[in-house]
């Protein structure tokens, strides 16, 4: 198999500047035909401008990639027959109703009125928003928007599908039901590049995973390797009286090491990466007499992936150039 | 108490097949053609005045309240009589009105770019200008409206137009060809502006001054020198006096032409402009 059957996106170098800042700042992908890449990183950290680019929509300053086999810069109307986009990256409009959206790009993208029709019909009883066909989009909740908008995005089917953070801000419910339509995308065949801020969505969906941070990829691998070298998750633990905080933390300390007060006063966390030794290190406190109001198991947070691979916290370094993108985009 | 999400909702049965059947590969159709992807967001623009009839209320509105306004307040001063003020003050309002309805192609653009459906459409495999000019297309139902808003309202109040209903459709249609090269310098201003006020406030700003001082109202050769020169060369004042030309049955032919000409100077700047804003916009 050669590189370009095997790779759905290559890129190598990508530099993108808005004045005096390097938004993506050499940018390297390498993403396989049918899986499903997830991009990780904070806002502002080049992410949608580097999807922005591999789509056609933002001509890279340096550097090159293929999509499919076509490069993005001379031959981005082959690349635009292949992809689709979703979320902050093109939205869907608001003053349609969700029926005359799917319609509207079923005949943009060719199809006959009949086929537009019936394709619509189908996408909506699909993902469950034909109740609301008829009605005007600004009026769906966000759930159902979401549905619509990778409804929209699947009208002809592409074989590479930028995904940007499909589930921020939505219920667990409704995050559920996008996370299905994702894996029902993937086994038809269609490769994804998703887009998001949360370790646990790329954990749940993804192959393969580049942080991004800066508009540097600093970290790539699949999500296992990731959480590794991050060394793992946390056992949170809240106790009912917090008078025995002290005696929490003595007995975490010895089950588990490093342990971390939380501003909480009846809270405490101590990194863990494993469930039985979890388990133990709970049943210890309760045997020394410890009230545990609850505890869970965690996986590392993006901020504290972020934490151990940067040094820094993901704070939310939006560059000024890139909110007015991310804003004209949204 | 794991933290980790690993049950997946539980669907019925019917409505998974649903999915996979919605989600199974169909065959990629053959690209839509220039033409079938200008008339369908022609059709996207219809569907928007269908869906929210009251934005023509801006756009009649005004104008209607203008023809009354000036005709019987100021009729009998300027003209004389209200009746004479009526046939010289109706073809210049139909300008106006129309010409004021450009303004909102430029509105409507900018909204699309903030809301962010232009990138989905600029990611599609279709003809680039397709969405651009598939919107004007759309705009050409909102400026007939608008158009025959004014007439009818004319007629009603005893505008008896001399080359009859033909002279009406003629001076009609010149406004609205002249009103499609406008419309093309509103899209750019809609381009080059953050937010879709922000378009409606500049455009305006050009428009409204440019309509009053031209012979629309008032004759030239009442105003002062340097302002009555401006005036005589004023496009709109061109544009108005062909109309009450072709509405009278006559028109000459050099200010036809002059129209005509200076749409396609404006189409031959603006729209190559649009276009490339549209294109390379980040």
């Amino acid at each position: 198999m050669n590189a370009q059957a095997q790779f759905a996106i290559e890129a190598t170098g990508l530099v993108k500047s808005f004045g005096e800042t390097r938004a993506v700042d050499g940018v390297d992908l390498a993403v396989r035909r049918g899986s499903v890449y997830g991009v990780l990183g904070p806002n502002g950290a080049g992410k949608t401008t580097t999807v922005r680019m591999l789509a056609t929509l933002l001509r890279p300053d340096a550097g090159s990639a293929r999509v499919l086999g076509h490069d993005i810069v001379d031959d981005a109307d082959a690349v635009r027959g292949l992809v689709s986009l979703t979320g902050q990256l093109a939205s869907v409009d608001e003053d349609l109703t969700g029926r005359e959206n799917l319609i509207l790009l079923g005949r943009l993208l060719g199809l006959r009125r009949a086929a537009a029709k019936s394709r619509a019909a189908e996408l909506l009883e699909a993902f469950g928003i034909a109740d609301a066909a008829g009605r005007l989009v600004k009026h769906y909740s966000g759930g159902m928007r979401r549905r619509l908008d990778i409804a929209a995005s699947i009208v002809v089917t592409p074989e590479l599908m930028f995904l940007d953070e499909p589930t921020t801000g939505l219920d667990p419910r409704s995050r559920n039901q996008v996370w299905d339509i994702v894996r029902a995308l993937v086994e038809g065949g269609t490769t994804i590049l998703l887009c998001t801020q949360y370790l646990d969505e790329a954990d749940q969906l993804a192959d393969g995973i580049a942080v991004i941070d800066r508009g540097k990829v600093i970290a790539e691998g699949t999500p296992a390797q990731l959480k590794a070298s991050v060394g793992s998750g946390a056992l949170h633990v809240r106790l009912l009286e917090p008078d025995q905080r002290a005696e929490a933390e003595r007995v975490l300390t010895e089950e588990l090491g490093a342990v971390h007060l939380e501003p909480d006063p009846a809270a405490l966390s101590a990194s863990c990466a494993d469930a039985d030794r979890a388990a133990e290190a709970v049943a210890a406190l309760a045997r020394s007499g410890v009230a545990i109001a609850n505890f869970s198991l965690g996986q590392p947070s993006l901020d504290e992936v972020f934490l151990a691979l940067t040094g820094h916290p993901a704070e939310e370094q939006v560059p000024e150039d890139e909110i007015a993108t991310e804003e004209q985009a949204a | 108490m794991s933290a980790t999400p690993t049950s997946r909702p539980v669907s019925a049965p019917a409505a998974e097949a649903a999915l996979r059947k919605a989600l199974a590969s169909t065959p990629r159709p053959p690209r839509a053609s220039a033409l079938s992807a200008a008339l369908t967001f022609g059709w996207r623009g219809m569907l928007k005045v269908k869906h929210v009839p009251e934005q023509l209320l801006d756009v009649t509105i005004t104008p209607v309240m203008f023809v009354l306004m000036f005709t019987y307040l100021f009729g009998g001063a300027i003209a004389g009589s209200t009746g004479e003020y009526l046939d010289y003050i109706l073809p210049g309002v139909l300008v106006m009105s129309v010409l004021f309805t450009t303004v909102y192609s430029g509105v409507a653009l900018n909204t699309d770019v903030t809301k962010g459906v232009v990138d989905r459409f600029r990611s599609l495999p279709t003809w680039r200008p397709a969405p651009l000019v598939g919107a004007l297309l759309g705009d050409s139902v909102r400026y007939l409206v608008a158009g025959t808003v004014i007439t009818v309202l004319g007629l009603a109040l005893g505008f008896r137009p001399g080359a009859g209903a033909l002279g009406v459709v003629a001076a009609m249609a010149l406004v609205i060809v002249f009103a499609f090269s406008l419309s093309w310098v509103f899209t750019t201003l809609g381009l080059l502006m953050r937010a879709p006020n922000a378009v409606m406030n500049a455009g305006f700003m050009g428009i409204f001054p440019l309509t009053f001082l031209s012979n629309v109202f008032v004759e030239p050769t009442t105003l002062p020198g340097p302002l009555e020169a401006f005036v005589n060369v004023n496009p709109i004042s061109i544009l108005t006096d062909a109309s009450r030309g072709l509405m009278e049955g006559n028109a000459a032919g050099t200010d036809v032409a002059i129209v005509l000409a200076t749409a396609a100077a404006l189409t031959a700047v603006f729209a190559p402009l649009t276009t490339h804003l549209y294109r390379t916009r980040s």
